[in-house]
């Protein structure tokens, strides 16, 4: 029998869970756990800049690894640093457990030093959240956390560890255990076999089918047998923003992403179909548009592991709960050796989004002449030609966020790793850091905008602490960009705030902290400097790309309307 | 449509509040809350009143059954069962109004449980309407507190909610 401190139990569990890195910022009630992880080398330490960035670096590791995250905070200001971070993996599913430090048991409710109710802050943005009362409790309620972040719906789960339990004076038995039971939770392991059948039924005799896939497919690790099944049936797919990669872009079947900003053959297939199959997406407001004109012909199909996520914005024909995985593997053996009803209705189906792909080509926008000042698409482009479309790509949120996930092409899942959800700025640098920390001979690339990246740029200080070389490619228009076009749409230009005003050198800033900075104008300079910056792997290089400020996303849903109506450029709408 | 829900949950601290939170989170509506511990003190049964379209309520249970705090939940409103609220009520009983207090007690079947010179405390059990009822019967007799428990629920019949 083995005796150990609480904070001894927390590193030693760690270690046993198969933890490798842990990223944090130290604080008086988290100070026994540091020094209990001081005194151990396999779980590493990552120390932030910020407790947001820590939240974000994990996340970012747990959504290109499938894994789920770890992120250690003091109390109080620490762990209301966490928040944001926290909320942005509890939109997007994404699998993390949140240590923090709390103030000594007797003076919770005091208001003392460093003191937040971290798990009333928390409770709405978490999946569940523990308070360790006791430090005999420590090995059971950790693992309950790592049980439930990664199981059924991933998501975050905070633990809240009062200093007293983690005194090194006082032991406890510790012993790792294995397996954890909840009577109250029991996450669905296989989907309903009669609805299975059902869905099928309608998928053979479909004239206009398609299918609609989201982040649960990339969550639930289920992209193999999507292809699989969406290869067998021939029908075209749309995956949403989360999605992206769970099914090969690069495939003639696959129409790219929908919604307010997706592909104008999505958006058109999506509203004129006959049967929608939707697995892990959740009719998000930024996909269906309006969902009383949310495509009128369509019987729905829809699969997911949370039964509140189906029925919720739209209601579905068939509802399957279930994980996306075991439901397509099914639904794979029941397609086997049968043929659709109706194949000349297919390949009419596949001509028309084939005329709907045809009237969009080369029309997406228009390319920088030599000379002028860039295009944010063009760079996205040479970015994927530079990159061979194999980087893990992280973005923050806005213009460029759009157009990394428009003309970025990517075959695998877990690749696009951007805050769907939340809709967090300051997310993808700290997240590109912790994945390149995990993935450190993979590219990792961070498509930023000056805005956001202004929001996390302390985390430089983290690359150079540990080097970290991930590459940055700001996407420079000196003004919040999808702010500025909302502003152009719909406040007759009326740029209010959406300007960044006194810009710093992003050179001298980059320099500041030893790391390579070149500033990118024009066509002529832009392969060579994405060529320059990927050219050593463990380098951190930052490309500041100056881009065309009056640049807008499209095509781009008109509110309110169908899934059909959408402005496709500054003078043209459908 | 008005609807009871009874919860087992974990007796738990916290989680009460994230049932509660739940509500105000996802603009659900709560009309009357009666939470207490049951025969087994690991668990706790909640019962809520809520009013909602089909839609919301299957989107409530389903966030119910989300919470992992929520072993098991019914809607009892989906078949038969007893629906029971308890009252206590202190009316003024002066002159000719202490008889008809005391009257219009009886008709409700309530009890009197407490008596000062100047007013009664009664105690009435029923459902939600005839505790109203009794509470428009005795408006203008002057009354001076009402405590109501919310409505406490049990299915009709074999049907038990249990583990």
């Amino acid at each position: 029998m083995e005796l150990l401190s609480g904070a001894d139990m927390i590193a030693r569990f760690l270690q046993d869970e198969g933890v490798e890195y842990i990223y944090g910022y130290p604080g008086g009630a988290a100070l026994h756990i540091y020094d209990a992880l001081f005194r151990q080398d396999k779980v590493k330490h990552i120390l932030v800049r910020h407790e947001q960035a820590a939240t974000h670096a994990a996340d970012g590791f747990a959504r290109a690894s499938g894994k789920p995250g770890c992120v250690l905070v003091t109390s109080g200001p620490g762990a209301t640093n966490a928040v944001t971070g926290i909320a942005t993996a509890y939109m997007d599913s994404i699998p993390l457990v949140v240590l923090c430090g709390q103030v000594m048991s007797h003076l919770i409710g005091d208001d003392a030093f460093q003191e937040t109710d971290i798990v009333g802050v928390t409770r709405p943005i978490v999946k569940h959240s523990f308070s360790i009362r006791h430090p005999s409790e420590i090995p059971e309620v950790l693992k309950k956390a790592f049980y439930l972040a990664a199981t059924g719906r991933p998501g975050p789960v905070v633990v809240d560890i009062p200093k007293d339990m983690t005194a090194p004076t006082e032991r406890y038995e510790y012993v790792y255990p294995k397996k954890v039971k909840m009577r109250s939770y029991n996450p669905v392991t296989r989907g309903h076999t009669g609805q299975i059948k059902k869905a099928v039924e309608l998928m053979l005799k479909a004239k206009r089918p398609v299918f609609y896939t989201g982040g649960g497919v990339v969550t639930g690790k289920a992209s193999e047998g999507l292809t699989d099944l969406v290869k067998q049936l021939g029908f075209p797919i749309t995956t949403t923003l989360m999605g992206i990669g769970a099914y090969p872009q690069s495939d003639q079947q696959c129409l790219g992403w929908l919604g307010m900003h997706g592909s104008y053959e999505s958006n058109m297939a999506m509203h004129h179909a006959d049967l929608i199959i939707a697995i892990g997406a959740r009719f998000d407001d930024r996909v269906t548009n309006n969902t009383s004109k949310f495509c009128p012909t369509a019987k729905i199909i829809h699969v997911d592991v949370d039964p509140s996520s189906i029925s919720k914005t739209v209601r579905a024909d068939v509802p399957i709960v279930g994980p996306s995985s075991s439901v397509i593997n099914e639904m794979i053996s029941l397609v086997q050796g049968k043929s659709i009803t109706s194949p000349e209705a297919l390949t009419d189906w596949w001509q028309q989004i084939d005329t709907w792909r045809a009237d969009r080509e080369g029309k997406l926008y228009e390319p920088s002449k030599p000379g002028e000042v860039l295009k944010p698409q063009e760079v996205v482009e040479a970015l994927c030609r530079v990159t061979r479309g194999e980087a893990y790509v992280t973005t923050d949120v806005g213009q460029h966020q759009m157009f990394a996930a428009q003309y970025y092409k990517f075959d695998k899942p877990n690749r696009l790793i951007t805050s769907g959800g939340l809709g967090t700025m300051g997310f993808g640098f700290p997240a590109a850091m912790g994945i390149k920390q995990n993935y450190p001979d993979d590219d990792v690339v961070c498509v930023t905008g000056e805005g956001s990246f202004q929001m996390m740029m302390q985390e430089l200080s983290t690359c150079k602490q540990y080097g970290v070389g991930v590459k940055i490619v700001n996407l420079n228009n000196a003004s919040l960009g999808m702010v500025r076009q909302w502003q152009d749409l719909n406040y007759k230009s009326r740029h209010a705030h959406s300007y960044m005003e006194s810009l710093p050198d992003f050179h001298m800033l980059i320099e500041a902290y030893g790391f390579t900075a070149i500033t990118v104008n024009t066509i002529d300079e832009l392969e060579p400097a994405l060529e320059r910056a990927f050219a050593d792997k463990h380098e951190l290089v930052f490309l500041d790309v100056k881009v065309d400020p009056f640049e807008h996303v499209y095509p781009m849903q008109v509110p309110l309307g169908s899934m059909r109506d959408m402005l496709l450029s500054k003078t043209e709408r459908t | 449509m008005r609807h009871i829900i009874s919860i087992l949950m974990e007796n738990e601290p916290g989680a009460l509040s994230r049932v509660v939170g739940l509500f105000s989170q996802r603009n659900f509506n709560i009309e009357t809350l009666n939470v207490a511990p049951t025969e087994d003190p690991s668990l706790s049964r909640l019962t809520v009143t809520t009013v909602g379209d089909d839609r919301v309520i299957e989107q409530i249970t389903k966030h119910l059954n989300k919470l992992i705090d929520v072993v098991k939940l019914v809607d009892l409103t989906e078949g038969n069962h007893i629906e029971r609220e308890l009252m206590l009520v202190k009316v003024k009983a002066l002159g000719a109004a202490r008889d008809e207090v005391k009257r219009t007690a009886d008709i409700f079947r309530a009890q009197v449980v407490d008596v000062t010179p100047s007013l009664y405390t009664v105690q009435i059990t029923g459902d939600a309407t005839k505790l109203d009822a009794f509470l428009n019967a005795m408006a203008p007799l002057g009354i001076l507190e009402v405590a109501r428990t919310g409505v406490s629920g049990i299915a009709r019949g074999d049907k038990v909610l249990s583990l």
